[in-house]
């Protein structure tokens, strides 16, 4: 086990190298000068030529990318052309939004994913596994960008329900502690008593986690059903209702704790996916967090904004994958041995 | 080792053999009843996007500014008219042209390079292999979606370089799954057996090996359409893709957003062609999928 731990965490040290070393020359390499970018396209040629060499981007490319690592290594992405802030600061102050919303769509999707997939794996064939099925594929084949949208125009436009878009009703003034706003409107109905904080951070996370949340979901509900098809097959489920167990326990002991390996796997991917997905989703609900930046900076040429981005969210990724193949080992010890 | 010779054989001449396996295929494709949906509704998008000129009611890019924003049914518009006083339904008409072109056309250069990568990765080994698989797990350690923006963004936004940008990024898929079934069939018998007779790699790979490979390709390749489908439209709703006023259907949903409060057919009928369009290349996917590769059924 612990063999297999470490031989798989040397596998990341590499994989993130390769990374790094990809988003410097991806950016080194493409046209559009970050400089020209920062002074605008009238800049004398003296005052390029100073900021040029203030960013190191006059010496040799090799020599370059020997500083960007020793950078990187150090957590130092530099300063935002746009902002002129740490770019460590900006993604440290936009990472929570990202990651509230991310884990609320994948409640949601793994909750109901799993929950739809059981229902319909029990009574295949019934109206209720034909309606969940199509839904899924619908799910699938939805773009997330437009879904968003027709939301705001039900929920928001018509009914009047949710808001379209932002964390928070601007008329609470409050001061965030941990910038993850559901954890704030805790505290602050503990210490103030006033649940509206609270309110109206889960009003405004409806919506964006369920655009994000339906792919996911879609695919969650799909995977669980098939597994959970394969393993009531099995010999054992047989056993177990032999013996008389009820079906509800025989279902939920011992047909879907088996039936959530192959699960947990496309949680994981998906988890990462969710991430990146996550550009679309904040773009649409004005969701102040890591997606949205990193477009605007790539909209911007805001080259050290969009290396420190990418290497961030990447690094998310690889990481997200490497704990879902440790958990899967866990949970089936059969890898381990391969 | 009569097995294998006889799947030589099949491969060599051609038509009565190969014929006979992909009619099989084709035959029990046929009783399937959603995949078969899924292949009506593609032809049909097909047909759409080549008769355009002919069975659109309006000039897609004509501007009518007396009519602007006219509700679905309204002055002939039979799904209304958007902010420039366009017709929605000939744009949306004409929008299948660029879907289904960008979706064929992405695939190709993943289905190509990345099938190419594969075949001499898995057949050869050795340094290109490492170098190769070494290049594409770090490719796969982006998530997809970013890498295609960031291409995108660095090639310039452009449709020609959103398709660029959504083939290469899906490429170390296509590259991983053939690299998979060249190694299972490179040490299969028949393999064997002709290398004993003296044939040549090249015959090999892509007389023998390739077409015993293609299955999970073409599989990948089916569902990867409705991918490339809406990973366009989602680059062009973002700015990364077609730009005005070309009717592109990301693009036609970006444009209208600010009027969802007031003229919600603008955003809703494109959104539901991208949806329709990716639905038929999934059910079609997954109906070949069942086919040719069971073991993938989910």
């Amino acid at each position: 086990m612990y063999r297999f731990i470490f031989k798989r965490l040397g596998l990341l040290i590499p994989t993130l190298f390769g990374v790094i070393t990809l988003v410097f020359f991806m950016l080194a390499l493409s046209p559009g000068d970050p400089v020209r970018v920062m002074l605008g396209e009238r800049a004398n040629k003296e005052a390029v030529e100073n900021l040029k060499a203030e960013m190191g981007l006059d010496k040799p490319m090799s020599e370059q990318y020997v500083l960007y690592l020793k950078r990187i290594v150090q957590l130092d992405f530099g300063k935002s052309i746009k902002t002129g802030q740490k770019v460590t600061d900006e993604i440290a102050a936009r990472f929570p939004a990202t990651i509230e919303l991310t884990l609320f769509a994948m409640f949601l999707s793994i909750v109901l994913g799993v929950f739809i997939g059981v229902i319909s794996a029990t009574k295949r064939y019934s109206f209720v596994d034909y309606a969940s099925m199509v839904g899924a594929l619908f799910g699938v084949s939805t773009p997330v960008f437009w879904l968003g949208l027709v939301l705001i125009i039900i929920f928001s436009v018509n009914l009047n329900l949710l808001p379209t878009g932002g964390r928070m009703d601007i008329r609470y003034y409050f001061t965030p502690i941990t910038n993850f706003y559901v954890i704030d409107g805790f505290i602050h109905l503990f210490t103030k008593g006033d649940p509206k904080v609270l309110g109206s951070a889960l009003v405004h996370l409806i919506l964006p986690a369920v655009t994000l949340g339906t792919i996911p979901l879609a695919i969650i509900a799909r995977i669980t059903r098939s597994s959970m098809l394969e393993v009531l097959k099995q010999d054992y489920i047989k056993t177990a209702r032999a013996t008389g167990m009820s079906e509800r326990k025989v279902i939920f002991k011992y047909a879907l704790r088996n039936a959530l390996l192959p699960v947990v796997t496309v949680i994981g991917l998906q988890f990462g996916m969710l991430l990146s997905g996550a550009i679309l989703t904040e773009t649409i609900f004005a969701w102040p967090g890591i997606g949205k930046w990193l477009y605007h900076a790539i909209e911007a040429r805001d080259f050290p904004a969009v290396q420190g981005g990418i290497i961030v969210i990447s690094t998310c990724f690889v990481v997200i994958n490497l704990f879902v193949d440790l958990l899967y080992s866990v949970i089936n010890p059969k890898i381990r041995t391969e | 080792m009569n097995f294998s010779l006889k799947k030589i054989l099949f491969k060599r001449d051609g038509t009565g053999a190969i014929d006979s396996i992909w009619y099989e295929n084709w035959i029990s494709l046929r009783k399937n009843r959603s995949a078969m949906f899924g292949l009506y509704m593609i032809v049909l998008f097909i047909l759409i996007a080549v008769f355009a000129p002919l069975i659109s009611p309006f000039d897609p890019l004509a501007q009518d500014i007396g009519f602007r924003k006219l509700a679905p049914f309204t002055g002939g518009h039979i799904l209304g008219t958007d902010d420039f006083g366009r017709d929605l339904l000939s744009r949306i008409i004409y929008g299948a042209r660029i879907s289904i072109v960008i979706g064929f056309f992405s695939v190709a250069i993943s289905l190509i390079f990345g099938s190419i990568i594969g075949l001499l990765s898995g057949f050869y080994g050795g340094w290109f292999d490492r170098f190769a698989m070494g290049v594409t797990d770090i490719m796969l350690a982006f998530p997809y979606i970013l890498l295609t923006i960031v291409i995108v963004a660095l090639l310039g936004p452009t449709l020609l370089n959103a398709m660029i940008a959504i083939g290469i990024a899906r490429l170390p898929q296509y590259a991983r799954v053939m690299r998979a079934s060249v190694l299972a069939e490179k040490s299969s018998e028949y393999v064997e057996a002709e290398r004993s007779l003296g044939v040549s790699n090249s015959e090999l790979i892509f007389m023998s090996i390739l077409p015993n490979c293609l299955a999970p390709i073409i599989v990948q390749a089916t569902l990867g359409i409705g991918g490339a489908i809406i990973e366009s439209a989602a680059l062009s709703f973002l700015g990364l893709g077609a730009q005005p006023p070309t009717p592109e259907w990301g693009l036609m949903i970006a444009s209208s957003r600010e009027f969802i409060s007031n003229a919600w057919w603008i955003v809703t009928f494109p959104g539901i062609a991208i949806l329709l369009a990716v639905l038929g290349f999934n059910l079609l996917g997954d109906g070949i999928r069942d086919v040719l590769d069971p073991r993938l059924k989910d």
